[in-house]
């Protein structure tokens, strides 16, 4: 058994420390004797949708987020969906969930989307919602909470046809807009989140859950993950939980 | 003096002089209270009642002019470095040397301290607006790093502010910049005229063999600020510190004229190099460890040439300075010697972990000759496994940054199987232990004590003789606010 996992431009998309989570999967899937393969794709790099199972995008300044959209969309658009469609697993964070929708106006630009999930992203005026944020959702069949901290000028709206990943704990943060109550969004194995950079330290259950949907597609049936010694994992949970106030 | 300065000087008058006057005291009450926060209440009063306070008293006061110091990394550092320079050469600056770096700490010294000349290290952000009032004769600019984005937004946008302030600055504001940051020494050309602007001083590293093995993965100005294409790196001394170039638009490292082209590091102990400058070359002892201290000093010979100083005496001053506060000290607790290394960013700390990593490597008897000897007899009667002992404590803090997300951007692996055990405190102390487990640090060597007192009697107690403190901003405070209450330390203010 082997996690593959793709990031997708890591070299411009890092900047709230998103290799956090790519190392929390390593060690996870290491100390259960599971292999774990990385790569990382750039610019101009061509993806293969049947090579990797787990596909992270991490966040990145305006100006990399821009070079980032055009190249994602012309090397990369196709094989990402067929991925996707094919059962693969992709966790989008800050900047790169942006990137999943439709478009993204930033100021008089518009950057284009992945298209993978019916939403678009505008950059109004308005400050910034920065700060610790928690999150209900039922990603994984039951009902958990999501623990993190948040910091974008961009506001994202859902499509009719869309589902958020779960729903700010009301007075607990900003989530997608600040305004609807939604956080994220969730399509097929799709996650996108504003929750940045190392957001799977704090939610071991999360990592998990990306190691059995991404194994699943691998070998066809859903894995049983041996359980880890996670006292630590639980108390840095309940830590960002108590950042944000829960 | 600019016929704007002399508009300042007049301001006020009477008026001014009973708003300064009910400041100091309010200044005066608070520490008599024993509250602290002296270093800037009667800043903060006096600019609720006038705004401009900064920019009456500097006229009034600052004959010799002013300099203001900012980088993300290092500023207080340096900023002492060079009043330490001034001070030897009997020019005491006025100078906010507790590190209160927003308007309000800078009024707080105009107001209370003696000096014809101004020394001041600025936040990053309050940059622009404390060099509008002040129009210093000299700025010196150290380097920029990923840093509490929560606060300061993203970098590349903190050096277009920056730029514009210069843009603005008078044309005889003199400028020491980073040659090896290509985001601080590309603030050296004029926008205008996109040539060289008057009256700027590089300093740079030019020692290949303190080179980085790789790039880290903390590496912050990849794309030329000139035209966005990557850099290209020759070769990186700290973080993305180093010698680059542009493949596209050519644009290149400036030649620096203040350069150390030897440099020694000699663990917490401190370094050695030798230094090129204008016309001669001198051999720096520094007190301070790491080559990030070596870049600070580099920026302070810069500063003192700029401000009149002979070079030599320049580096005879900084033989002789002990560190800034809090950023490297060493302070007696229990039966340890505790040394305090502030970290607070990814940059900083990964410096940081490279001095304690030589620190770990050095042979024992090396250690042990430098401790004073009831700490050697401590030593040898605890024993107890190979390693050094650490301290470390994560505060999120508005001063710290509400995002602890970069210390996973911090190389923690670089001391992997080099600590013998760790007590991780502060506000978010499980997440700091959660780092060092995926960094590979056995969890059975790492302890979670939250509370800074606790944590730090539980390090200590298990401590054979040294103790490295690591404490993030607001921690460090904490923490000598607890050894001064001991009476172990006099606290920052005094």
């Amino acid at each position: 058994m082997e996690l593959r996992v793709l990031s997708l431009y890591p070299e411009q998309m890092n900047i709230y420390a998103d290799r956090g989570n790519i190392l929390f999967l390593r060690r996870r899937c290491e100390w259960r004797q599971i292999g774990f393969e990385w790569r990382g794709a750039g610019p101009g790099e061509s993806v293969d949708p049947a090579e990797h199972d787990l596909f992270y995008i991490g966040g990145g300044q305006d100006r990399d987020q821009r070079v980032v959209a055009a190249d994602m969309v012309e090397t990369k658009r196709l094989a990402l969906a067929a991925a996707v469609e094919d059962g693969a697993a992709l966790l989008a964070v800050c900047g790169g969930y942006q990137l999943l929708g439709e478009s993204y106006q930033l100021g008089a630009e518009t950057l284009p989307g992945l298209g993978l999930a019916d939403l678009r992203t505008v950059r109004e005026e308005g400050p910034r919602l920065i700060g610790n944020v928690a999150i209900e959702t039922e990603l994984g069949g039951e009902k958990r909470l999501l623990a993190g901290f948040e910091n974008h000028g961009g506001r994202t709206y859902l499509g009719s046809g869309a589902r958020p990943l779960g729903r700010v704990v009301p007075g607990h943060g900003h989530g997608n807009n600040g305004d609807d109550g939604f956080e994220g969004v969730w399509e097929k194995n799709v996650v996108g989140t504003y929750l940045h950079g190392p957001l799977l330290p704090k939610n071991a259950w999360l990592a998990d859950h990306l190691i059995e949907l991404a194994l699943e597609r691998r070998c066809g049936e859903r894995p049983r993950l041996e359980p880890l010694p996670d006292e630590l994992e639980r108390a840095a949970h309940a830590s960002a939980r108590a950042a944000a106030g829960v | 003096m600019s016929a704007r300065a002399t508009e300042r000087k007049g301001r006020g008058g009477a008026a001014f002089g009973a708003k300064r006057a009910l400041a100091r005291a309010i200044g005066a009450a608070s520490r008599r209270s024993g509250r602290g926060g002296g270093t800037t209440l009667p800043g903060r009063v006096l600019l609720r009642m006038e705004p401009e306070a900064i920019a009456v008293l500097a006229a009034r006061k600052l004959r010799g002019g002013a300099t203001i110091v900012s980088a993300t990394n290092g500023k207080t550092t340096t900023a002492g470095m060079i009043a330490a320079i001034l001070a030897a050469e009997g020019r005491p600056p006025v100078h906010n040397r507790a590190g209160s770096n927003m308007t309000w700490g800078v009024a707080t010294a105009l107001l209370e301290q003696r000096g014809a000349e101004g020394l001041f290290e600025v936040d990053e952000a309050w940059l622009p607006r404390v060099a509008q009032q002040l129009e210093p004769r000299l700025i010196v600019l150290g380097n920029l790093f990923r840093d509490q984005l929560d606060r300061y937004g993203e970098m590349e946008a903190l050096a277009e502010e920056w730029a514009k302030a210069l843009a603005v600055a008078p044309a005889a504001t003199g400028l020491v910049l980073n040659a090896d940051d290509p985001l601080i020494a590309d603030l050296g050309r004029d926008p205008d005229t996109e040539r060289p602007r008057e009256g700027v001083l590089y300093f740079g590293i030019e020692d290949h063999s303190q080179a980085l093995p790789e790039l880290q993965h903390a590496f912050d100005a990849k794309h030329c600020r000139r035209c966005g294409h990557p850099y290209a790196y020759e070769v990186a001394f700290v973080g993305h510190l180093g010698h680059y170039s542009c493949p596209n638009c050519g644009a290149e490292r400036p030649r620096p004229e203040v350069v150390a082209t030897r440099i020694e590091l000699r663990g917490m102990e401190g370094s050695a190099a030798t230094v090129r400058v204008p016309g001669g070359e001198i051999e720096v002892e520094l007190p301070l460890p790491g080559l990030y201290n070596v870049y600070n000093a580099l920026a302070a010979i810069a500063a003192a040439l700029k401000l009149g100083v002979e070079a030599e005496r320049a580096a005879a001053a900084l033989g002789g300075m002990r560190a800034a506060f809090g950023r490297v000290e060493t302070i007696p607790v229990g039966g340890a010697s505790v040394s305090i290394l502030l970290i607070k960013n990814p940059a900083g700390a990964n410096e940081v972990l490279r001095t304690l990593k030589l620190e770990a490597e050095r042979p024992p008897s090396q250690v042990r000759s430098q401790l004073p000897t009831t700490v050697v007899g401590n030593c040898e009667r605890t024993g107890g496994g190979a390693g050094i002992d650490l301290w470390i404590a994560l505060n999120d803090r508005i001063a710290d940054g509400r995002d602890v997300s970069w210390v996973w951007d911090a190389d923690f692996e670089v001391l992997t199987g080099a600590v013998r055990r760790v007590t991780c405190s502060g506000t978010r102390a499980p997440e700091m232990a959660l780092r060092l487990k995926y960094a590979g640090w056995p969890v059975d060597r790492v302890a979670v004590e939250p509370d800074i007192a606790a944590s730090l009697d539980a390090a200590v107690g298990a401590s054979p003789g040294r103790l490295f403190a690591l404490p993030t901003y607001t921690a460090l405070l904490e923490l000598r606010k607890l050894l001064a209450d001991r009476g172990l330390a006099k606290e920052f203010w005094q």
